[in-house]
């Protein structure tokens, strides 16, 4: 099974954090990510840029519009993301649970629709 | 020898849940297919035994039944619609059911004891698929027990079973390190049962007594499958124990009877004793866990012959540290009740008057209740008549209703 583990947390904390803090988060997502590849479970992950970034696209009668910030303004934003490969979901839970952004925010796990070949 | 309907329905009761037990397991957590065909086995002994007359293996003849409907489902599914889903254990599904030790269908009982109540579904969803699913009420009755909807209640089910099958939540027994905060979590939707069949609220009063019943089939069954689990044994003592009073409860005419006017000669015996042992046996392995006080303060009830015999400075004491472990507003209220029985009315004003602040009481009928009750008792009939009208605008349950009228009109 694959799952996709979207990590939230508020970019308005985040700022606040201390450099220290910041470089301390840093290290713990480098040590998460180095284990969960070298468990061969990781099928990819980034960090995301902050939603003040982000542009929104909708295409309506054949025209773009583009639309500044995310689709929804949250408490919390969606601020990286892990795609794993897990047994069932209680195996996706641990997983997500050691995502360093657990602590601060949330991680939503979802899992990754499997289309079968037509 | 033939099988009549009314047979087959009660053989329905004690048997579908080990055969969807095992039906889920056989089909890789597919809890709508098990379902659908399990159906269609009891549907097919209906038509054939009264005909036929009863297999010798009632059991391995559903079984064998529902695997055969399977086998013939997942054959046309993989013909016409997605191809096979490799999850599916054709093997077990393929294999004699008599062969098996008659342990294996309880751990797959337990299986579905932990599915059902597995965390990353809502308590509701919990709650609705162990009635659905272990218990065997069907969705009206569900939907009647919680006052929803038939089709919302149908809805909920459904997307709990979806989301097991999707988010492919596991078909297991969780493991040693899981196990007992699993448990916790197994035990509180069993009491939320009972205690939804055990409330007095208006409702279907047969619906509500299978609540009861089924809680307390699940607890023992629990008891029996993972043994020596101190809370397990605590829950169902503390269940039986209530349930030993539920026909006293009303008069005749469906009016309330409260603890101490209840006819103690009618509470069952069987159960009471039951319950003792039980106490006795989860208070020394387990110590003063919420279960266990809790099962204390309802054995202290049941061993009173008088309702004035009640050992209520220890029952006080009970609830003292029932509220220092698992505090609650209602802990806090009966704590309160308690206290007023062994020292007066007076310090148990004093005692509510600390919480009454508190948002889960200032909405809740029972607070003004019992505080209206103790000012009863001191004759101060304005503050009683007050807080009973207060009690009387907050409260839902037709019996309590009209207790608290009665009271009312007792103070003119």
């Amino acid at each position: 099974m694959q799952y996709l583990l979207l990590i939230y947390g508020s970019e308005a904390e985040a700022k606040k954090a201390s450099k220290d803090d910041q470089m301390k988060m840093f290290g713990e997502y480098k040590v998460f990510s180095a284990e969960l590849k070298g468990s061969g479970k990781m099928l990819g992950g980034e960090p995301l840029e902050s939603v003040t970034t982000a542009t929104t696209v909708r295409v309506k009668d054949g025209k773009i519009l583009r639309t500044d910030g995310p689709f929804a303004e949250t408490r919390e934003q969606l601020g990286g993301f892990y795609a794993i490969e897990a047994k069932d979901l209680d195996e996706a839970v641990m997983i997500a649970a050691k995502v360093p952004g657990a602590k601060y925010g949330c991680i939503e796990v979802r899992p990754i629709m499997k289309i079968n070949a037509m | 020898m033939v099988l009549d309907h009314a047979a087959i329905a009660l053989l329905y009761k004690q048997e579908s849940s080990a055969i969807l037990a095992r039906m889920i397991r056989a089909l890789g957590g597919d809890f709508g297919l098990a379902e659908e065909v399990v159906q269609e086995a009891f549907e097919a002994a209906l038509e054939e035994w009264p005909k036929t007359g009863a297999p010798r293996n009632a059991r391995a003849w559903l079984l064998g039944t529902a695997r055969h409907k399977a086998i013939d489902r997942i054959r046309r599914r993989a013909r016409f619609e997605a191809p096979l889903d490799d999850e599916v254990d054709l093997a077990a599904l393929g294999s004699e059911p008599e062969d098996e030790p008659k342990s294996a269908f309880g751990d797959d009982l337990l299986r579905l004891i932990f599915t059902c109540c597995h965390p990353a579904l809502a308590l509701e969803a919990q709650v609705a698929l162990t009635l659905r699913t272990l218990c065997g009420l069907t969705t009206d009755e569900i939907a009647r027990a919680f006052f929803v909807d038939p089709k919302t209640m149908a809805q909920r089910l459904v997307r709990a079973k979806n989301k097991i099958r999707v988010a492919k939540i596991p078909y297991v027994v969780p493991g040693r390190s899981e196990l007992a905060e699993r448990l916790d979590a197994v035990l509180s939707v069993v009491y939320l049962v009972f205690n939804e069949g055990y409330a007095a609220t208006s409702g279907d009063e047969l619906v509500r007594q299978e609540l009861c019943r089924e809680a307390i089939r699940i607890g023992r069954l629990l008891e029996s499958l993972i043994p020596d689990r101190a809370e397990t044994t605590a829950l169902v003592a503390l269940m039986l124990l209530h349930d030993a009073r539920r026909d006293t409860r009303l008069d005749a005419d469906g009016n309330l009877v409260l603890l101490e006017e209840q006819d103690r000669s009618r509470w069952d015996r069987v159960e009471i004793e039951e319950g003792l042992t039980r106490v006795a046996h989860a208070l020394r392995r387990g110590g003063a866990t919420p279960y266990g006080i809790q099962s204390a303060i309802a054995a202290l009830h049941a061993e009173a012959p008088r309702a004035e015999d009640t050992d209520w400075r220890q029952i006080a004491l009970l609830y003292g540290e029932l509220a220092r472990i698992a505090p609650s507003p209602v802990v806090l209220l009966n704590r309160a009740v308690a206290v007023a029985m062994h020292e007066g009315a007076e310090r148990g004003l004093e005692l509510l008057a600390a919480i009454a602040g508190e948002p889960d009481l200032s909405g809740h009928h029972l607070f003004y209740a019992a505080r209206a009750d103790l000012a009863r008792r001191l004759g101060r009939t304005g503050e009683a008549r007050r807080d009973y009208a207060r009690a009387l605008e907050l409260c839902r349950g037709a019996p309590e209703r009209r207790y608290l009228e009665r009271r009312l009109g007792e103070l003119d």
